[in-house]
């Protein structure tokens, strides 16, 4: 999952301090891994030498911890285009996949289009595994067999979700 | 009137709009399909799927709205019309419960070539050949009661193909088959239908049967969504 992602996804909805950052990933994230500092002001650093955020205010005190980041606008164009585009569809995908659905609901984005887009992308693949499934011998089968499986459960993971959007998104923004 | 068909569409819909009492099952649904073309229709439980089927091959009239099939509006055309229309250039699979009791599998077969008044004998030899395409040959003198229920999806097939359409409706066909059987019949279904340049119509809630289909289309809410393009 690409953490710089969520962390500018995170910042979207509104400027926030480093430590404060980690806690928000954290609680929604990072339940069987927590963020440590480093990674966060790695990644901070990472993202204000590419322009995508910016330094919005610095408490007093001093130490890393103590400023306040903000996205940019290129910043918002990059959290846009990653939302944007689905996934490789390959097998423990949810953690991003629910990453991105959380996102798009945080910063008002049309959540919808995002599982449909993904479901197109699933479906693609679903189609080619299929017709080589076709031409194969057993092995080909059987190979295919278990990718579609695997897939086909995506893919009503991700129908799921898009029936309980309204829910969810009263939950995302309480 | 002209009604906005895309160009070299075998059966389009445009802006149908279907209510059952206070339920709106389409609400500006549009479709189109060309020939041998295998469409899948998706979508959640109660979304109008069905509807869109009906409205379609002229089983349901919508309240408002075009069916087009190749030159004639299904919308202007009287109920015995669309009846004969249905009889000679439409097929279906259901499923369940399609195949007539009494009859004999190649007799079922058989059935609609009769009604448009093909001989006993030419019927049944048509029909047999079917059963052989779809691997059912050997139970071509049972009774739909005395066959499992894949055996009875794939007679159902041979007789939703034997009439020669241009367009086979199909609403969950392999809903109550597993895996195996549901997958060799959706083989048998599109290779006999892409050979015979048959347009497909597919509903299925099942992402593995829609698989076998070129493009698929969702509906929600009666609205009907092709997701050819997105992405
Ligand atoms: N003959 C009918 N009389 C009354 N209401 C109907 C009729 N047919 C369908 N409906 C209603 O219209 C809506 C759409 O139904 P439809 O059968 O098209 O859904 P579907 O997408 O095929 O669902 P499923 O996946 O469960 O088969 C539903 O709310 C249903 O209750
Ligand atoms: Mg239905």
């Amino acid at each position: 999952m690409s953490i710089s992602h969520t962390l500018l996804g995170l910042l979207e909805s509104g400027p926030r301090h480093g430590y404060d950052l980690k806690r928000a990933f954290d609680e929604r994230f990072g339940h069987d891994r927590p963020l440590h500092y480093g990674q966060v002001y790695s990644t901070m650093s990472r993202l204000l030498k590419n322009g995508l955020i910016e330094v919005d205010g610095v408490e007093a005190g001093g130490g890393p911890e103590r400023k306040r980041y903000a996205i940019t606008d290129a910043g918002v164009t990059d959290v846009a285009e990653w939302l944007a585009r689905p996934e490789k569809p390959e097998p423990y995908l949810q953690s991003v996949l629910y990453t991105k659905v959380v996102l798009a609901l945080l910063t008002e984005r049309d959540a919808a289009e995002l599982l449909d887009t993904q479901r197109a992308e699933h479906l693609r693949l679903m189609r080619d595994l299929t017709r080589r499934k076709k031409d194969g011998d057993l092995a080909d089968q059987l190979i295919c067999d278990h990718a579609l499986f695997h897939l086909e459960a995506d893919l009503r993971w991700l129908e799921l979700t898009a029936a309980r959007l309204d829910k969810l998104a009263k939950e995302v923004r309480r | 009137m002209t009604t906005p068909t895309a160009t070299g569409a075998l059966l389009s819909a445009h802006d149908l709009h279907k209510t059952y009492g206070s339920t709106p099952a389409l609400a500006g649904a549009d479709f189109q399909i060309h020939a041998g073309e295998v469409v899948a229709v998706m979508g959640p439980s109660g979304s109008g799927k069905s509807t869109l089927l009906h409205c379609l091959a002229g089983i349901v009239p919508p309240d408002s709205g075009t069916v087009r099939y190749k030159d004639r509006d299904l919308s202007a055309m009287a109920d015995a019309g669309r009846s004969a229309l249905r009889r000679s250039e439409f097929g279906f699979v259901f499923q369940f419960g399609q195949l007539v009791p009494e009859l004999t599998c190649t007799e079922n077969v058989a059935l609609p070539l009769r009604l448009v008044g093909v001989h006993r004998k030419e019927a049944n030899a048509r029909a047999r050949e079917w059963l052989e395409r779809l691997e059912v040959d050997d139970v071509h003198d049972h009774r739909p009661g005395q066959v499992s229920g894949g055996q009875g999806q794939r007679v159902a097939i041979a007789r939703a193909l034997v009439g020669n359409p241009g367009v086979i409706f199909a609403d969950e066909p392999t809903g109550a088959l597993d895996s195996l059987n549901g997958e060799r019949v959706m083989e048998l279904l599109t290779d006999a239908a892409r050979d015979t340049r048959a347009a497909v119509v597919l509903v299925t809630h099942e992402s593995r049967v829609a698989a076998y289909s070129d493009r698929e289309v969702v509906v929600r809410d009666g609205k009907a969504r092709d997701m050819a393009g997105v992405g």
